[in-house]
């Protein structure tokens, strides 16, 4: 009899082993295959309309001129912007999730999105900053409110409903700092301020790929090697701690890693709403796997916000609507799904 | 020497003293169970012997090693413990929850050996939970439930199991599963336990050694039926009784004394 029915174990002569779990496979699979389409659409969709064989021949460098001016200087770094940023909001949201081991412990409820924006009000309001200075303004924004909701929830460790309430609490005052920073504003400062606040692709260009690249592909590796820990985590401190995982260490990495993916993401593209609560929780009733689903809530995060960013384009033409309105709009309609359907399965 | 003792340990949770000074050994290849009255600090000593709760003074050691300065997962392989609150992650299956007990002996190269396997497929048979393999665990009754967190503490194939309140909400019949269990995992695998109970009477059924905590102090330690007497029953509980002899296993069995008796007796004394 086999132990585990839907997860293969793939074995070397030299005692090393992996472990497979099939279905999340295929829908990690299914998922990349789902961006990439989505991505080449993305990429042909704007002003100039460009046929799906015409995308792919240029992104291979075979292109006219004027056709690989469009797609690999206006709109490939867009897009890559877009799929690291999603990407780094489904990953961060599912540390978050897992950590606090509740689907409410998204970045998003936890007022991180209201630090990076705090952080840019300031620059844009108070020193109408370069955009260099609002991305940095952001970033900084979001690690220190990072920094201090975990101080703040801090007790012998950190407890899952703790980190919740302390979020919540956090982001309200952070956001009341953003409205008193908007009444400051003059009209041209507003504007600019509102715009940032919904979470924009539009304009996004190389210099704005290369650090979120860099940062990801430091931390993406890191916080994965920590997955396995975190999945003993999921069963209480004390079961984790007596399987031999570093708890507090663990903790710590696993949160230093979502706070700087979910901070990045925020100042790269302003705070797109839902994509780091809705993406893990998708990710999780397509693999129905328990454990925090790492993987495929990343890639579900990127196809999410890709195929946000294509609909925008699509349906109310190019830079019209910010993606952060599609995304605040089907995450929190399927939110709402959610916990009318928990609530039938009476959970909540 | 044994494998597991504590040395003069002071135990606190932040300002709050349970335990001052306290030394314990755990006897190899014993049944251990710690007794005493609700906040008497057994639970908080089990956690300092499982390393969960570092001591504010003195150590515990762990094959003459404090187990504080030892590499955690190395103590895993050694040290296992149920703990009380353990949470089941939703929808999952109980040979996969079984399977994180192979956590210590797996690396991210090594995830998931034959070995793991076979462990899980024999914890899973001693516990008889084998054909719940693949049901999920949220659908389990109580008993059922204790069980598999028990299989799951098995396949970390330690030499020294700490169980904390293992028979705590559930029902008499469940209640004996568990011990009998705990019981035989003791004589057939030559596994030294240390458990937690309330009831003391299937303390002194159970256990080949027994420690009674009272303030925060051993009051008194060694086989049952040489320790179960009325005047421990009230120095440790403050409850008057009588110790009988168990008519099914001849270990001692405490019967309280009528509530009348007792009555009487405080009048008197007042």
């Amino acid at each position: 009899m086999k132990t585990l029915s839907r997860s293969r174990a793939v074995r070397t002569p030299g005692g090393l082993s992996l472990r497979l779990d099939l279905r999340s496979l295929i829908v990690v699979v299914l998922l990349l295959v789902a961006v990439l389409a989505a991505g080449v659409a993305l990429i042909g969709t704007g002003d100039a309309h460009i046929p799906a064989m015409d995308v792919l021949r240029t992104l291979a460098g075979n292109g006219n001129p004027y056709q690989d001016f469009i797609v690999n200087e206006l709109r490939l770094p867009r897009l890559l912007v877009g799929l690291l940023v999603g990407a780094s909001l489904g990953l961060g949201g599912a540390l978050f999730q897992s950590i606090s081991r509740n689907p409410l412990g998204s970045p998003d409820v936890l007022g991180l999105a209201q630090g990076s924006t705090a952080g840019a009000l300031v620059m844009i309001v108070l020193f109408s900053g370069s955009a260099a200075a609002v991305t940095a303004g952001a970033l900084v924004g979001g690690l220190v409110t990072g920094l201090g909701i975990y101080l703040l929830a801090w007790k012998q460790g950190v407890h899952g409903y703790r980190l919740v309430l302390v979020g919540i609490g956090v982001s309200a005052v952070l956001t009341a700092v953003n409205s008193y920073l908007i009444t400051k504003a003059d009209i041209v400062d507003a504007a600019r301020a509102v715009v940032w606040m919904t979470g924009s692709l539009s304009g996004r260009d190389w210099t704005q790929v290369w650090p979120l690249l860099i940062l990801c592909a430091v931390v993406v590796p890191v916080v994965l090697a920590g997955g396995r820990g975190l999945r003993m985590l999921e069963m209480g401190d004390d079961v984790a701690y007596a399987l031999g995982v570093r708890v507090h260490r663990v903790r710590l990495v696993l949160m230093a890693g979502a706070v700087l993916l979910t901070a990045a993401a925020t100042a790269a593209a302003g705070p797109v709403g839902f994509v780091a609560l809705t993406a893990p929780q998708l990710a999780r009733r397509l693999t129905r796997s328990p454990g925090p689903n790492l993987v495929p809530s990343l890639c579900m995060g990127a196809g999410l916000l890709v195929t946000a960013d294509w609909l925008c384009q699509r349906l109310f033409g190019a830079d019209q609507l910010p993606v952060g309105v599609v995304t605040g709009v089907v995450g929190g309609a399927y939110l709402l799904w959610l916990l009318v359907g928990e609530r039938r399965a009476g959970r909540v | 020497m044994n494998r597991l003792s504590a040395e003069n340990v002071t135990l606190a949770y932040e300002q709050r003293v349970i335990a001052e000074r306290l030394s314990v050994e755990i006897p190899d290849n014993s049944f251990t169970v710690i007794v005493g009255p609700n906040a008497c600090g057994k639970s908080t000593l089990l956690r300092a012997l499982s390393r969960m709760l570092k001591p504010a003074e003195g150590q515990v050691l762990l094959d003459g090693q404090a187990i504080q300065s030892l590499p955690a997962k190395k103590v895993a392989r050694t040290l296992g413990l149920l703990p009380q609150s353990s949470i089941a992650p939703d929808g999952i299956t109980v040979a996969d929850l079984v399977g994180r007990g192979r956590y210590p002996h797996q690396g991210l190269l090594r995830q998931w050996s034959a070995e793991d396997e076979r462990v899980v497929q024999e914890s899973m048979a001693q516990t008889g939970v084998a054909e719940l393999a693949e049901r999920y665990v949220d659908e389990l009754s109580g008993g059922q439930r204790q069980r598999v967190w028990i299989a799951m503490a098995l396949a970390q194939q330690t030499p020294l199991l700490l169980l904390d309140e293992p028979t705590t909400y559930l029902d008499i019949q469940h209640q004996i599963d568990v011990l009998d269990l705990c019981a035989e995992l003791h004589e057939t695998q030559g596994r030294t336990l240390v458990a937690v109970l309330h009831d003391l009477n299937h303390a002194a059924r159970y256990a080949t050694h027994l420690i009674a905590l009272g303030g925060g102090e051993v009051i008194a330690e060694g086989a049952p039926k040489e320790i179960v007497t009325a005047g421990l029953v009230e120095r440790v509980f403050g409850l008057r009784c009588q110790v009988i002899d168990d008519p099914e296993t001849g270990t001692p069995l405490v019967v309280p004394a009528a509530r009348k008796a007792r009555t009487a007796k405080v009048t008197a004394a007042s």
